[in-house]
Formats: structure tokens, C-alpha cells, sequence
């Protein structure tokens, strides 16, 4: 039995390795003097620097940024809202319908979410007249759309773990829903609402397809940038940015996943 | 009197809890995800046209209130005659079922090892898995570009160990889409898996040794038929999206490796033709019905918890 399971550590620290390797050595040759990426040619924050003086990426970071936390949220608002309605209101009618709505966007490929809403936003301002132009509202409503259905699965697993004693017993003391939800509640599922937020300023900051489709002249987010610059080829300020990115990534999950822990009654003894 | 009150006042605010926790999503998602899709339908049915947007309407007035109605199915018939689009759509069927399967055969040992290590390791072992999850998408692939270059790492390596002579063309083959999914998609096989695996009773498989039982076979017998809920959640997760996938086929993959996503976004941008494209949309959503179904009656049964 000990045999297998060493194997089977084995394996996983492979996995792993696979899954770092790449990542690691982007951050590492993003200290290499070269230009040529691939090849070692001594240590340099050089690309740091003018990373700092690329105006173009600086004022896309800003955009997606911006677009990032506006979308985490109302992503937490709406998220939150459907994880009560599955968790909380039993057997609705349209329960089915609502769930498939919240877990076709986890799937859904980038190219067909990005096309049907662009053609949406096309059409309404044909028709409405809103949203005029396509840029910070139109790429962050779309945004909200996928980022949603993510939060809600964070939220719901948390909601439906949490011990809903401390409810009832302020109930019985008088205390009405929405005063309960917002004072018993909200506290204690707060650790999974802060990963959700974090989740979706991620998912949002990370997004390219999606913003491609939806964006306006004018309005280029960060990963667009990106990406116009790594099809001309591997440039060590991509790395430099990576590893910034990599960095900051790192510290969030980190932060969430303390606080969740701490948050998480002690392990049961033995 | 005072008591009766109050059960009228949070009857009053179950039900409007009610109204907004259901309606407001609800409401969201039908007009910023449903609602696109019969638009999608509609532009798909129209013409090409040199105009802001650049389709044709579907209807018109004509003299005495007649109401026309050209509806063009020719999108369809370039998409189902031309042979590209048959073997995109086949070619993005493919990669991703091989994909899926390779997933499964990397993730599955991993997920394992993760579900049945002891409590405190198990929850920094699982975070190791979800932390490049969060990192940037386009950022990983991106660090696949330097290792396989013909000039790249990985080459660098081989031909410095003495292994290869000759750099191996890997980047901007099937090869390097392959490898780009793998890497991109594994933590969304492991987590459904572990979600599934870390609920196991193992007791049956102690149950299954006292009765005589190899590991091996009360591994098919036991553990694998239970962890079919994570298999099958795990796999959709991985299989549906990659269907689409648009950066990896195009930063890693070559000319040669055709895949729909790719294909839909050239149309989209480059041809600027948005009723084909719509059309390849309605074909792509088409094809992932089947399975995105299966994963959602699953996901009834089994209350949601692998996702």
C-alpha cells in the first residue's frame, strides 16, 4: 500500500512540475539581459523599466483594471443573488432553466459568447439607441455576464456548508430576513464572496476573446495588447509583465485561501 | 397581535427575497446571454452587405402591406459544402476528445493523490492546482511559444544533453495545440475530480481487500464507478470550451491545424463577413448541445457539487 502511494506522489510532483515549469521560466528570463529571450546572457530588471515607459500598455492596464473590479462587483451582487435563489428557494419553477442559464457560460466557448453578444450590442443600439459606441460599459457588461456564473458556484458551495443555526436563532429573537442575511449571513459567507470577487477580477483582467469581439475603437484592454504584441513574436517585456502578473496573482490566492482557512472550524481532531 | 405581525412582515420578506434572488440573475442572463443567441440565428439568415452593420435586413415593407421576408440559408450551404469548415469542425472534435482523454489520464492520478493525502497537506496541495488556474490564460500559452521554438528551450536542452541533433519543429504544429490544452485545461479536469474523490467512502475499499480483493481490481470495481460524476464533469469541462478554443490553436497551433474557433474569428475580423460567422456559431453551438446537455443532467442528479 505505502509503495503505490509513493508512486502516486511521484506522479503528482510531475504534474506539478508540469503545470510550474513554464511559468517559472517565463519569470526567470524575464530578468535575462538578452533580447533573445531564449538565450541567458546575464541578470537585468532592464525590461522592468521600460516596461514602466510603454504608455500603451500602461494606460490598457488601467482600462482592464478599472473594467475588472467594476465587473467583480456586480458579478458578486448577481452571483450571490443566484446562489440564494438555488441554495435558499428549493424547487422554484424555472429552477432548470436557471440553472442551465448559470452553467452554460462556464463552458461556452470564447468565440460564441463574444459574437452573439457583440451582435446583441449591435442590435440595440440599432434599436434603442443603448449602449452608444462599444467600450468601458459594452466588454464590462459582457464581463459580467461569464464572471457571474463562476462566483455563483463559489458562493453556493460556502451557502450551502454554512451552519444556518445562528440564523434561526436570531429569527426567533425577532430579527427580520434581510436584517438576518446582512448581519449573520453575509459575515459568514464573506470569505467565499471575497474569492469570488478575486475570481472574477481575474477571469476579467484575463480576458481576450471576449473584449475583442465587444470592444470599440478607443478601448483596448490589457490582454489585447498583450496579444497583438506575442503574435509579432516572444518579447522580454511580455515577461517582465507575466511575471508582475504571476506575482500579484500569487499574493491574491494566497490571501483567499488563509482566510479561508482560518475561517474553516479546526480540523476535527483525529 | 405583536406576533402575528411580525409573521406577516417576514412572510412579506421571504417573498421579495425571493423575487430578487431569482429574478435578477434571471433577468441578467436572459438578456445578455439567451437573447444574443436568436440574434446570432437571425444574422446567420442574413446577406453580407457594405454597410454599418454589414448584413442585410431580414424583412421589408413592400407597397400594400406586404411583408418580405428574404431569408438566405447560402451561410449554411458554404459551411456544410466547403470541405475547410468539415474538417475544422471535424479537427476541433478531435483535439478536443484527445485532449479530454489526456486530461483525464494526467489529472485523474493527480486528483487521487490530492483526495487522499492527509488533511493539512491536502489544502496546499489543492491550492498548487488552483494558483496557475488563476494565473493569466494567455500568459501560459504565451510561455509556451519560448520552450518550443525551434531555437527554444526545450530544443536548447535536447541538443545541449546530446539527445537531438537537430531542433525539433514542435511550435505551430498539432503537437504544440495538444500540449498548449493540456497545460491550459488539467486544472479543470483535477478539480471536479478531487471535489468527487475527496467525498469517496474509502471504507469500501478496505472491504473490498478483506474480502480478498487485489487493489487494482477494487480500484475498477470500486473507485472508478463512483468517481464517474467527476469524470464526466471534469471531461465537459475540458471537452466543450476546447471545441471553441481560439488562442491556443492560434499562438501554438500551424496553418495547417485548422479548428473552428480560429476559423470564426478570421471570418469575423479579417473577412468581416458576420453572417458567416454566425453561421459557424449556430453549427458550433449545434454540435456542443449534445454534450452540454449530458453535463447538465448530470449535474441535476448529482446536486452540482462537482463544478
Amino acid at each position: 500500500m505505502n509503495r503505490s502511494r509513493w508512486k502516486l506522489y511521484l506522479f503528482l510532483a510531475v504534474g506539478l512540475a508540469f503545470l510550474y515549469i513554464p511559468v517559472l521560466l517565463l519569470v526567470i528570463y524575464s530578468f535575462n539581459e538578452s533580447r533573445l529571450v531564449t538565450v541567458w546572457s546575464g541578470f537585468s530588471t532592464k525590461w522592468y523599466g521600460e516596461l514602466l515607459h510603454n504608455r500603451q500598455l500602461l494606460d490598457a492596464a488601467w482600462l482592464s483594471v478599472r473594467i475588472a473590479a467594476t465587473n467583480a462587483t456586480f458579478a458578486v451582487i448577481l452571483g450571490t443573488l443566484a446562489a440564494n435563489a438555488l441554495v435558499r428557494h428549493g424547487n422554484f419553477r424555472g429552477r432548470t432553466g436557471f440553472q442551465l442559464l448559470l452553467t452554460a457560460p462556464l463552458v461556452m466557448p470564447e468565440v460564441i459568447t463574444g459574437l452573439s453578444l457583440l451582435l446583441l450590442f449591435v442590435t440595440m443600439e440599432h434599436t434603442v439607441g443603448w449602449p452608444a459606441g462599444r467600450g468601458f460599459t459594452t466588454i464590462t457588461i459582457a464581463h459580467i455576464t461569464f464572471s457571474t456564473a463562476f462566483v455563483a458556484v463559489v458562493v453556493r458551495s460556502r451557502l450551502s456548508q454554512m451552519d444556518r443555526s445562528l440564523e434561526e436563532a436570531a429569527m426567533d429573537l425577532g430579527a427580520r430576513p434581510l436584517r438576518v442575511y446582512m448581519s449573520i449571513t453575509l459575515p459568514l459567507i464573506a470569505p467565499a464572496l471575497l474569492s469570488g470577487w478575486l475570481l472574477a477580477f481575474t477571469l476579467s483582467l484575463d480576458d481576450l476573446v471576449i473584449s475583442s469581439f465587444v470592444a470599440g475603437p478607443g478601448s483596448t484592454t490589457l490582454p489585447m495588447v498583450v496579444y497583438s504584441s506575442v503574435r509579432m513574436g516572444v518579447s522580454p517585456q511580455i515577461n517582465a509583465l507575466a511575471s508582475i502578473v504571476v506575482l500579484i496573482v500569487s499574493v491574491a490566492v494566497l490571501v483567499a485561501g488563509l482566510l479561508s482557512m482560518r475561517q474553516q472550524p479546526t480540523a476535527k481532531a483525529n | 397581535m405583536i406576533r402575528e405581525l411580525f409573521k406577516r412582515l417576514h412572510l412579506r420578506d421571504r417573498q421579495l427575497a425571493r423575487v430578487v434572488n431569482i429574478g435578477t440573475p434571471y433577468l441578467w442572463l436572459g438578456l445578455f446571454f439567451l437573447a444574443p443567441f436568436a440574434i446570432v440565428l437571425h444574422i446567420s439568415l442574413a446577406e453580407t452587405a457594405l454597410a454599418q452593420p454589414p448584413y442585410t435586413s431580414l424583412w421589408e415593407w413592400v407597397d400594400d402591406g406586404v411583408l418580405q421576408v428574404r431569408l438566405n440559408l447560402q451561410n449554411f450551404v458554404t459551411v456544410f459544402s466547403d470541405e475547410l469548415y468539415l474538417a475544422a469542425f471535424l479537427n476541433s472534435l478531435w483535439v478536443a476528445l484527445v485532449c479530454t482523454i489526456l486530461c483525464l489520464l494526467i489529472g485523474y492520478p493527480m486528483a487521487y493523490a490530492i483526495a487522499t493525502a492527509p488533511e493539512r497537506r491536502r489544502v496546499i496541495l489543492l491550492m498548487l492546482i488552483i494558483l496557475p488556474f488563476w494565473t493569466s490564460f494567455l500568459i501560459r500559452v504565451y510561455a509556451w511559444i519560448g520552450i518550443l521554438k525551434p531555437n527554444g528551450l526545450l530544443n536548447n536542452l535536447l541538443l545541449s544533453l546530446g539527445l537531438i541533433d537537430q531542433p525539433l519543429t514542435i511550435l505551430h504544429t498539432q503537437t504544440a495545440i495538444y500540449i498548449g490544452v493540456v497545460y491550459s485545461y488539467l486544472p479543470f479536469m483535477i478539480l471536479p475530480l478531487f471535489a468527487n474523490l475527496t467525498r469517496l467512502d474509502f471504507s469500501l475499499l478496505e472491504a473490498a481487500a478483506d474480502l480478498g480483493c487485489r487493489p487494482f481490481k477494487a480500484f475498477l470495481k470500486v473507485t472508478l464507478p463512483l468517481s464517474l460524476p467527476g469524470i464526466v464533469a471534469g471531461s465537459m469541462l475540458v471537452f466543450i470550451p476546447v471545441v471553441g478554443e481560439f488562442v491556443i490553436p492560434d499562438l501554438l497551433g500551424g496553418p495547417d491545424s485548422l479548428m473552428i474557433g480560429k476559423m470564426l474569428w478570421t471570418e469575423f475580423f479579417s473577412n468581416k463577413d458576420w453572417p458567416l460567422a454566425a453561421a459557424l456559431a449556430i453549427c458550433l453551438l449545434g454540435i456542443l448541445v449534445v454534450p452540454f446537455v449530458m453535463m447538465q443532467r448530470l449535474e441535476q442528479r448529482i446536486g452540482g457539487d462537482e463544478l
